[in-house]
């Protein structure tokens, strides 16, 4: 019997994988399966800033960094549609760079900022000036406004919290409050005193993010961005973010998927592989079940971007939304399981499982968790 | 016929024409959810002629060959029907062991003779089919079935018992799995496949009561039962062979249907319907933050669902595991639904306590009736807990 109902909205299924797309994907997991082993997002637990440069050269050299910047500014012009394959092959391998920052960045940039401010920074992002979003003054992604304050002699007040990839940031795209609305401003990193700088001890080892205190820095006009609908950028962009961390999550869900297959087709007890017992195989497979149905969400999401160009309307916002609630679910349900099905050794630091664990609980929240998006999921499907 | 997108958009809007004047009025009595449940002569009689009239418009077996009933047209149009005839939630096509099972089976392996003689009737409905595997002590193991057939000149000889026979009481054919050799090298090797008449003597029927309260489907007798021996599909030893075929069919891994419009649709929208219809403390429940975010859940797992659906066409996103979205629809549909079907019934109040035949129950008691239905879709076919002890072996390559 085949459940089907076919919808009536054509959009509500839509989905295509182009060739580019495809090339886009065996690249990117290739390239991440070469440069992000476990063995050396391990090595890389310990280290500040959590990312190798050469391999950010590499990156950078592939395009990536550039992917969704137009040509005019030394990039290939593709759409979100060409980088969630790209972000799920790096939350396959747990690689680390700040590409996801980066990509964000670019997307305000691309949203808020005029000819000439894009011109003073993408072409330097295309070619892996990295650069970061300080949105955040405290836990809640929910906020609809920031105390961040830039006065009218252009001083900044306030400090943002979960600046990622702060350590190696050259450009902090931050929300502010100016003249009573709020707006994006710039600055860059040699305005900062490296005590402004404040790691967080993260939960998950491989990711960076910081507490970044702007207080006192003064900017120039022009590093103002020019819109003024801030508002309505900000909400697409935390949009966009929940999606690539979503197709990021649903990459390490399957990876993770395979850490407990392997290891129930290795331990044996009671004279059997312990993947025969149904107590572990059930769960597997609802951990499979899961990572797909968030899987076929993300690419949902992409084909709807690819059909607005990138313009976040009604279809594309719920899209992003369940592709997080999904993916989040996915995630964290893996990471519990896996270590749970390790035995023993799932609880030790050493069993591989623990990076999967930590991960699920960062990425579950940035940019929102399951709940948030299902809270504003109300008005769209039920309205 | 060409299937460019106006011809397609043409024939959508003739479908949708012809059911507007076609769909026949609420009969009066009870219509089954699904083709599992079609219990009483009037039933059968209402569904019998709603098929008969959906065929003569031409739009059953669409996909067929002319010579045997069809058009030999393109799937996209079946399609097309079946999806108009779940938005317009018209009657069930309830001879679905024929329309989807068998008549698939046999224009795919059968012999000309067997297409000449079996496919035009599963279309009209003149020849209501059903199905011969599950036995009493059987079931999840049906490469156990001990059901004997015995060749005896040019008759096999039948002796055993088949179980939840759907249609068995109206049924005029059966499509049997039996076991020819005891002494094969393994379980699956003794069995053959029979086209069977069930009104063979020998052959007899008793009515099952089902957990809703209706009938749909018996037990079935073979004691000394005699068919002719041309019943016989393809050799014998091949018989779980050709099951396995009928099962790619039924689970809709292969295409060719006549059509897949056999059970009534029940989604998140006719929930959200619910849910703005029942009132608590003045206000309707779908203003309640609870089951606001309940129903969004639901839609979520809904829209996976489809989306997996359309991703499983998407070859080039199916690479890491390549059966798991073939082998999981059922499971995750079922499953869902029955999660949903039950929450329906337990925002009722008092009045999930009444039942179909009560009057004052909501919506004719349809949650309540479709909740006890959905677990013929959890168990029958595959339990679930053995599709996922299939996805866990195929698809994740974890051991027996």
């Amino acid at each position: 019997m085949k459940f089907a109902q076919t919808a009536r909205n054509h959009k509500v299924d839509s989905m295509r994988f182009s060739e580019e797309q495809k090339m886009i994907l065996e690249s990117a997991r290739s390239f991440c399966k070469d440069s992000s082993s476990i063995e050396q997002v391990r090595k890389l637990l310990e280290s500040s800033q959590g990312y190798e440069n050469d391999v950010w050269k590499q990156l950078v050299e592939l395009g990536w960094t550039g992917i969704a910047i137009p040509e005019c500014f030394g990039g290939s012009e593709l759409g979100i549609e060409s980088v969630v394959p790209i972000v799920e092959s790096m939350g396959r391998s747990l690689s680390t760079t700040p590409f996801i920052s980066c990509t964000l960045a670019a997307q305000v940039l691309l949203r808020a900022a005029s000819p000439e401010q894009q011109q003073r920074w993408l072409p330097g992002m295309a070619e892996g000036k990295v650069a970061t979003l300080a949105l955040l003054d405290n836990e809640d992604w929910g906020a609809n406004s920031t105390t961040h304050q830039l006065s009218d002699e252009l001083v900044l007040a306030g400090e943002k919290w979960f600046v990622d990839d702060a350590v190696t940031a050259e450009l902090f795209v931050i929300l502010t409050q100016y003249q009573g609305s709020p707006r994006f401003v710039v600055v860059e990193r040699n305005q900062l005193s490296d005590s402004a700088i404040q790691a967080h001890a993260l939960i998950d080892e491989t990711k960076r993010s910081a507490k970044v205190d702007f207080t006192g820095i003064s900017v120039t006009a022009d590093a103002i961005l020019s819109a003024e609908n801030t508002q309505e950028i900000l909400d697409d962009i935390k949009l966009i973010g929940a999606l690539l961390i979503a197709a990021e999550a649903v990459g390490t869900t399957s990876s993770c998927l395979n850490l407990i297959v392997e290891y129930l087709n290795t331990r044996k007890q009671f004279g059997k592989l312990i993947g025969s017992y149904q107590a572990l195989k059930h769960p597997s497979v609802d951990i499979l079940n899961k990572m797909e149905g968030a899987r076929s969400q993300i690419y949902h999401a992409a084909t709807l971007f690819e059909d607005s160009k990138g313009v976040v309307d009604r279809d594309v916002e719920v899209a992003c939304r369940m592709a997080k609630a999904s993916a989040n679910d996915a995630l964290l349900y893996a990471g519990d399981r896996a270590v749970q099905f390790h035995g023993g050794m799932g609880f030790t630091y050493e069993c591989n499982a623990q990076l999967y664990i930590r991960r699920a609980q960062w990425s579950q929240q940035q940019f929102g968790d399951s709940a948030h998006h299902r809270k504003r999921l109300v008005p769209l499907l039920l309205g | 016929m060409d299937t460019d997108q106006d011809t397609l958009v043409a024939f959508r809007q003739e479908v949708i024409a012809w059911l507007a004047d076609n769909i026949p009025e609420d009969p009066g009595f009870l219509l089954p959810l699904t083709f599992m449940e079609v219990g009483t002569k009037e039933q059968l009689e209402f569904l019998i002629a709603w098929q008969r009239k959906v065929y003569d418009a031409g739009y059953l077996g669409i996909t067929w060959p002319k010579e045997y009933g069809g058009r030999n047209m393109s799937q996209v149009y079946q399609d097309i029907v079946d999806e108009e005839l779940m938005n317009h939630k018209a009657p069930i096509m309830f001879n679905t062991i024929g329309l989807g099972w068998a008549g698939p089976l046999i224009l795919k392996m059968g012999t000309e003779a067997e297409k000449q003689k079996y496919i035009k009737g599963i279309l009209t409905a003149d020849d209501i089919w059903c199905q011969g595997f599950s036995e009493p002590d059987n079931g999840s193991d049906l490469g156990n079935a001990q059901t004997r057939a015995v060749r005896e000149g040019d008759e096999y000889v039948l002796n055993g018992s088949k179980i939840w026979t759907t249609h068995g009481t109206y049924a005029k054919y059966m499509i049997l799995l039996a076991r020819t050799n005891p002494e094969a090298k393994n379980k699956y090797a003794g069995l053959s496949f029979f086209l069977s008449p069930m009104h063979a003597p020998g052959i007899s029927t008793s009515p099952i009561r089902k957990i809703t309260g209706e009938y749909g489907f018996t037990q079935t007798f073979f004691d000394e039962a005699r068919i002719p021996a041309e019943c016989l599909m393809g050799q014998e030893g091949q018989g779980w062979m050709i099951a396995m075929q009928t099962l790619q069919f039924e689970r809709s891994v292969d295409g060719g249907q006549a059509t897949k419009y056999n059970f009534k649709s029940i989604t998140s929208e006719d929930l959200i319907e619910t849910c703005r219809t029942i009132q608590r403390d003045g206000k309707p429940l779908l203003d309640d933050p609870i089951v606001q975010d309940q129903l969004v859940q639901f839609i979520i797992e809904e829209r996976n669902f489809l989306l997996n659906l359309k991703r499983s066409d998407l070859q080039g996103l199916c690479t890491d595991y390549p059966m798991s979205l073939m082998l999981s629809g059922k499971l995750e549909a079922t499953e869902l639904y029955r999660r949903m079907r039950q929450y329906a019934v337990s925002l009722q109040g008092a009045k999930g306590g009444l039942y179909i035949h009560d009057d004052d129950a909501l919506n004719g008691g349809i949650w309540q009736h479709a909740y006890f239905n959905i677990f013929s879709a959890t168990i029958g076919g595959g339990t679930s807990q053995v599709q996922n002890n299939i996805i866990a072996e195929h698809a994740l390559g974890l051991p027996k």
